[in-house]
């Protein structure tokens, strides 16, 4: 139950980008086309899932332990960077085809704000679902966060792109084109996805 | 001296980072949900900005080329630790609001670009002063998109209320971020003409 309670919470609720602004720029910057936003999502889903389990076990088994959790941000973005590098590496030689969709947008995932944002929530934020007491999350309890807000980074990207494509066959003043338009659709998404708040 | 001078304003309206170049949309957008949040995390970026611009300028010449955008994320990430070591400090009150946005510094493209489009290329005087120009320009950005977003959500500006009542309760929350930075973007379109 608790595990359902996170889901919907992390995909509706408190959507990434909607509700927290996390990785906002490559979701104005690649959402232009669907595919290029779905190859996008797919990316980001997997580093933030990955990088969550890697920088909670360095958190909880290296710094923690020896007193250095004032390190997190230079230890967090390092394993980051590192791991974006060598799931490139291993997706290159082990499968090709799924390297060559995701392509551009794993060396930009480092800058992500979403991957780092999301290591340091899991640990540093108590959450509370359902009736359950604010706690820390698990590891079990990190991931399933993690891969929740990815698919609802993904949800909001996929949704956006496909507005975005008929926006760009309509007829807008010349102030709002590009950028200000954008902006002003993901606000009413935005408002949309308010509706949601309250049912966990 | 123009030229030093030209440094420092060039981040209010020719390059200014949030509307004219569109960078560091994060920080914006969560941040500004009053006039006094923006401004002080406009200052937080400032001064990782400043810093990670001096040092950048004096390394650059040493560190390989290979290796230089890993190099410059843990200059960055050095000078953001430090910020959150004075920040718990002197104003924690101010860390506990800005929060996670705080650390997430490190991820600010402004900062990194300005590494690699200046500050490794230029001598540390002229980074340190290229530093503060966007800096300034981007707590500026920070603050009128605060102010505009405080007046309408809550009816005050800096906390001093002039409208009795609620305000629009959207405005403080994410639509209104986005549909005020939208419409500021729209306005500094029209004046640029």
């Amino acid at each position: 139950m608790e595990y359902f309670l996170i889901i919907i919470s992390a995909i509706f609720v408190n959507n990434i980008v909607l509700a927290q602004f996390l990785g906002i720029c490559p979701f104005l910057g690649v959402s232009n086309k669907l595919s290029t936003a779905s190859g996008m999502s797919l990316a980001v889903c997997f580093v933030i899932t990955l990088a969550t389990v890697v920088t909670y076990l360095v958190n909880q088994y290296l710094l923690v332990p020896f007193g250095l959790d004032f390190l997190q941000t230079i230890a967090f973005i390092l394993v980051i960077a590192a791991l974006v590098q060598i799931v490139e590496i291993v997706l290159k030689k082990v499968s090709p085809s799924l390297y060559q969709a995701l392509g551009i947008y794993l060396p930009l995932i480092t800058t992500n704000c979403a991957v780092l944002g999301v290591a340091i929530t899991v640990v540093t934020k108590e959450f509370t679902f359902g009736s359950a007491a604010p706690h820390m999350l698990n590891l079990a309890e990190s991931t399933v966060y993690a891969f929740a807000t990815a698919l609802g980074y993904g949800l909001a990207m996929v949704l956006f792109s496909g507005l975005r494509e008929h926006l760009a066959l309509n007829d807008v003043p010349k102030a709002f084109k590009g950028l200000p338009v954008a902006l002003i659709t993901v606000s009413i998404m935005a408002m949309a996805f308010l509706g949601f708040s309250g049912i966990v | 001296m123009a030229n030093k001078l030209s440094l420092i304003t060039k981040g209010f309206i020719k390059e200014n980072p949030t509307f004219v170049l569109v960078l560091g949309m994060c920080p914006t957008l969560a941040t500004t949900t009053s006039a006094i949040n923006g401004l002080e995390m406009g200052l937080a970026t400032l001064f990782v900005l400043v810093l990670s611009n001096i040092a950048i300028s004096l390394i650059s010449p040493i560190v390989p080329d290979k290796v230089h955008i890993p190099v410059y994320i843990v200059v960055i990430a050095t000078f953001v630790t430090v910020l959150q070591l004075v920040m718990q400090a002197y104003t924690p009150s101010v860390y506990k609001t800005l929060g996670l946005f705080i650390p997430l510094i490190v991820v600010n493209c402004i900062i990194l670009g300005r590494a690699e489009a200046f500050a490794c290329k230029n001598n540390w005087i002229d980074s340190a002063l290229d530093g503060l120009g966007i800096g300034l320009g981007f707590t500026a950005s920070l603050t009128v998109i605060g102010i505009v977003r405080e007046i309408l959500g809550s009816g005050s500006v800096f906390g001093w209320k002039f409208i009795a009542g609620d305000g629009i309760l959207a405005f403080v929350m994410a639509p209104g971020a986005f549909m005020v930075l939208g419409y500021l973007l729209v306005l500094f379109n029209k004046i640029k003409k």
